[in-house]
């Protein structure tokens, strides 16, 4: 009846500082730093970071597929497991993601470093230092590393509500385990698929922190550039308008995601 | 398969906490640098506490977490209640809204945030406003999605007819909602309440654009750390910061479990009502 | 009429331009026991809820005592409502449950012990109290929510399908209860039920309704020996429903042939629905009956045989005790009062013909059970509990 009138808090916080920020973006990305007047050329300059951002995509992308192939198994053993049993396990994929992320990075860097943990150990067998740190595959390490659980608990939470009896029904009509697999719980796990997905690949795609500590100058990211505009160059009209190319970028993926799944609904955390 | 799953689970288990355990072990290594155990200490721990800067930051925190995550919880709430009852065009509107926050990546709602104040700050001809306000508003913002999306599963699992119960025997819509709906709710409340508080706490890359020289949050500050050299005393802050985040985990672990034992308990009284039927 | 308690003058109700409730008049007599009968979506809940404040009607007025209380909300009308699956406030026991409705009137802590306890007394669950709701079985979670309602001392009680969760046997007590505490406290009840054989046992009054309009109200006689159409004839019992022709007052022509019967008043030469009820017909050897058929279907049911007979391509159900094999040629006879007469509605030809007939016809009615296969007839017929109707016959018939 009146409860409508219950969302107008909720309703004016968002609007203030979730929709006018977002157009407050816009403005800066179209206009110019010094005049303040209208100019394509924040845009334009877009271009120069095509290279980036297309890493950026690469690397994001990478990292969210792995951490499908990874997280698919774990997910998928977890709730096969007693209820009590998947609660614990379930708090376990949540711990780290409570840790603070740069201290874990950290804790990366010490063990991938030249003169890290794990060279130290090859050192001490006698054989040679391997380059770990400052390659793409550390980024990727980090990124995997961090996002995993952004993986896991959105595949967990579709995989355990799959009704037992439908695997029972599939076996009964002539599959066996990989058939009831591929025919029946892959396609009904499709929207964790998509939210872990999407999940993964948006903070990847965005990250500055694991790329400045993991990476080298070669695996400057998008979030790096966009970072050192607000906080180093101070040119925020350019990092509103990547910050714009980065947003499109996210809502075309996002877009595409949904053209998977059907507009079936996607699951959350 | 199964027990393939079964080692590839533990493995990854093992690669998540790899980090986790170099870090503790840091925190009682004489030497400064994790990859060299150089001798057990505690050295570490009276450090930290004699540090006259990180607990600050620690207490500044934990006072934006638990201001940011209340006042999220009782807006969210409030919203979660008022887009339960309303026709389903609206609603999508209100969820696409509060998912707006959730899709966007944290960077980009960062900068459109220091944006927004720089040019609050332009309008009230103020060098900077960024401080505890922006930072508190920042985090209010992104936990309201979190509280909403905890507490809305809850209305529905809801029995509607509870609210027009309490209606029918007296209760107007305000003291129906005190008497009866906040408690049916109320694990929804609490784990909204407890994951913006976990948010909030650890935030760092939104809170990295919002927060000003005022106001500094622990997560700014380590990330100032991280630049140079790491101190150990770093090491220990994390081993505490673990143990309380591992007691709060447990603490909703047994809310929820409690919640799952009293739906079982309905689910079993109603089964055995099933069955019964001569009785009574 | 009695003193009518509350009277809905013209109430149409709609969700999302559905029409739900259209121009629903209806009055309640005080102390009555008045039930609303009819398929799910019928209007009936809506009805209910209207009467409990919950809804407000798009259209027309409710009037409490003669006075319009539309706006007046829930919580200040002096009814009380039943909810469907109770609606026990799973965070307080028993007694507090109970007491919830008095501690919002702020009444003394002993008048609210004294009320409690007298009202834990009727519906006998002393030493219930301090229970917790969950731990109770279906019975006495309603016997937990009747008294919750009844210690306001509500004029009237409104009832959605009180006993629906319960199954058959504590259902039947409960009504029997129901209608006793009706009696003992003296107040209205206004019940809601799909369940006709509910209806008919415990009602003062049944109004039966379908797409949000009245079909009928009556006495439960007057509904089941004089329905006003064939919707309402199908769904209070079973029908053989045939198309006649009302030649003059007191007879009528159907399957060619003439019959006296004991209706009047209806135009000449006016095209009818005929009513007769199975257990009616009269089953004689073929030569000595008005009609001859060949039976088609026996179920054996314990009291009597359901018997589908096929008359020139008409089938009807007809239930006697005595055994008639499959393929066995009878004949039957009607007398004037077996024969019902009612006007042409738009229900005329949906319902009435057991020609497609199965052993379990009831079931039929679950659409769940035979998506693929139900015809349009099928799925009109509104869900009436299998099985358990033809007793209700036998009583009321």
């Amino acid at each position: 009846m009146k409860t409508a009138r219950l969302t107008t808090p909720y309703l004016v916080w968002m609007i203030l500082f979730t929709i006018v920020p977002l157009g407050i973006v816009i403005y800066f990305a179209l206009t110019d730093s010094v005049t303040g007047q209208f100019t394509w050329e924040n845009i334009a300059r877009i271009s120069n970071y095509g290279p980036i951002i297309l890493k950026s995509i690469w690397l994001a992308l990478l990292s969210s597929l792995l951490c499908l192939v990874i997280g698919y198994p774990v997910a998928y053993h977890i709730a096969q497991q007693k209820p009590s049993r998947q609660h614990f396990l379930y708090m376990l994929i949540m711990l780290p993601m409570c840790i603070s992320f740069l201290l874990r990075t950290m804790a990366w860097v010490s063990l991938l470093d030249d003169t890290g943990i794990i060279n130290n150990f090859i050192r001490a067998l006698g054989l040679k230092p391997l380059p770990l740190i400052r390659t793409n595959a550390a980024v990727v390490l980090g990124m995997v590393y961090n996002y995993l659980p952004y993986m896991i608990l959105p595949l967990y939470t579709v995989l355990v509500k799959i009704d037992p009896r439908l695997i029972e029904a599939a076996q009964d009509l002539g599959c066996n385990n990989g058939k009831t697999f591929r025919r029946v719980i892959l396609p009904l796990s499709v929207p964790g698929v998509i939210s872990g997905f999407t999940m993964v690949f948006v903070p990847a795609v965005s990250t500055f922190y694991i790329s400045q500590k993991l990476g080298s100058s070669g695996t400057t990211l998008i979030g790096d550039v966009i970072e050192s505009q607000f906080k180093a160059a101070y040119n925020p009209n350019l990092g509103a308008a990547l910050s714009l190319a980065l947003m499109v970028l996210v809502l075309i993926c996002i877009g595409i995601m949904n053209r998977f799944s059907n507009g079936e609904e996607v699951v959350t955390l | 398969m199964k027990t393939f799953n079964k080692v590839f689970t533990v493995l990854v288990f093992i690669f998540l906490y790899i980090p986790m355990v170099v870090l503790l072990i840091a925190s009682f290594n004489t030497g400064s640098d994790p990859a060299v155990f150089k001798g057990f200490t505690f050295h570490n721990y009276g450090e930290l506490f004699r540090d006259g800067v990180l607990l600050p930051l620690l207490a500044n925190s934990c006072i934006l977490a638990v201001l940011s995550s209340l006042i999220a919880t009782i807006i969210g709430t409030m919203a979660a209640l008022g887009i339960h009852n309303m026709r389903p065009r609206k609603r999508s509107l209100y969820m696409a809204i509060t998912n707006i926050p959730l899709t966007n990546p944290e960077i980009v709602t960062g900068v459109s945030l220091a944006l927004l104040f720089a040019f609050f700050g332009q309008l009230m001809k103020m060098q900077s406003v960024l401080g505890f306000t922006t930072l508190l508003i920042a985090h209010i913002t992104f936990n309201l999605p979190y509280v909403i999306l905890s507490v809305m599963p809850k209305l529905s699992q809801m029995d509607p007819d509870l609210e027009d119960a309490a209606m029918d025997l007296g209760c107007n819509r305000r003291q129906a909602f005190f008497k009866v709906v906040i408690h049916e709710i109320m694990p929804g409340i609490i784990s909204g309440a407890l994951m913006s508080f976990t948010m909030s706490l650890d935030d760092f890359v939104i809170s990295y654009f919002v927060y000003g020289p005022k106001f500094v949050t622990l997560p700014v500050e380590i990330y100032n750390y991280t630049k140079k050299p790491l101190q150990p005393k770093i090491y220990a802050l994390f081993t505490l910061m673990f143990i309380v985040i591992l007691l709060v985990m447990i603490l909703m672990n047994v809310l929820q479990s409690r919640d799952y034992k009293s739906m079982r308990a309905r689910r079993q009284a109603l089964n055995t009502q099933k069955r019964e039927g001569t009785e009574v | 009429m009695a003193e009518s308690i509350i009277r809905l003058v013209g109430c149409s109700m709609a969700f999302d331009n559905e029409t739900v409730l259209d121009n629903l008049d209806l009055n309640i007599a005080d102390r009555e026991f008045l039930t609303l009968l009819g398929p799910s979506g019928c209007g009936k809940t809506t009805t209910l809820r209207i009467i409990g404040g919950f809804l407000k009607p798009t259209v027309g007025d409710v009037l409490f005592e003669g006075k319009r209380i539309n706006d007046v909300p829930p919580y200040e009308r002096k009814v009380n409502t039943v909810f469907q699956r109770y609606a026990l406030f799973p965070h307080l026991d028993v007694y507090e449950n109970v007491a919830f409705g008095l501690r919002n009137r702020k009444l003394g802590e002993k008048e609210i012990d004294d009320r409690v306890t007298e009202m834990l007394e009727i519906v006998s669950l002393r030493g219930f109290e301090y229970r917790s709701t969950e731990q109770l079985s279906g019975g006495q979670q309603q016997r937990v929510a009747i008294a919750r309602a009844l210690v306001n001392r509500p004029k009237v009680l409104l009832l959605d399908e009180p006993l629906g969760a319960l199954d058959l046997r504590l259902r039947k007590d409960m009504q029997q209860e129901l209608k006793s505490i009706q009696q003992t406290l003296g107040i209205t009840f206004v019940y809601v039920t799909h369940d006709q054989e509910e209806a008919l046992a415990m009602s003062d009054t049944v109004v039966v309704m379908d797409h949000g309009r009245i079909q009928q109200i009556g006495t439960p006689e007057d509904i089941y020996n004089e329905p006003k159409n064939a919707f309402v004839a199908d769904f209070i019992g079973e029908s053989n429903i045939l198309d006649g022709i009302m030649l003059e007052d007191y007879s009528v022509k159907f399957f060619g042939r003439r019959f006296t019967c004991v209706d009047s008043g209806f135009r000449k030469n006016e095209p009818v629905d005929v009513v007769i009820r199975p257990e009616d017909v009269d089953i004689v050897s073929a030569g000595e009956g008005q009609l001859t058929g060949t039976v088609t279907a026996v179920t054996f049911k314990g009291v009597h045989y359901d018997t589908i007979v096929d008359f020139h391509g008409f089938k009807w159900l007809i239930q006697t005790t005595k055994y008639n094999p499959v393929g066995s040629v009878i004949g039957i006879r009607l007398d004037p009062d077996d024969i019902h007469i009612m006007h042409r509605s738009e229900y005329s030809g949906l319902y009435g013909d057991y020609s497609s007939y199965s052993e379990e016809y009831d079931e039929l009615n679950d659409p769940e059970l035979f998506p693929e296969d139900i015809t349009e007839e099928v799925q009109e017929v509104p869900a009436a509990e299998g099985g358990e109707k033809e007793g209700s016959e036998r009583e009321n018939g």
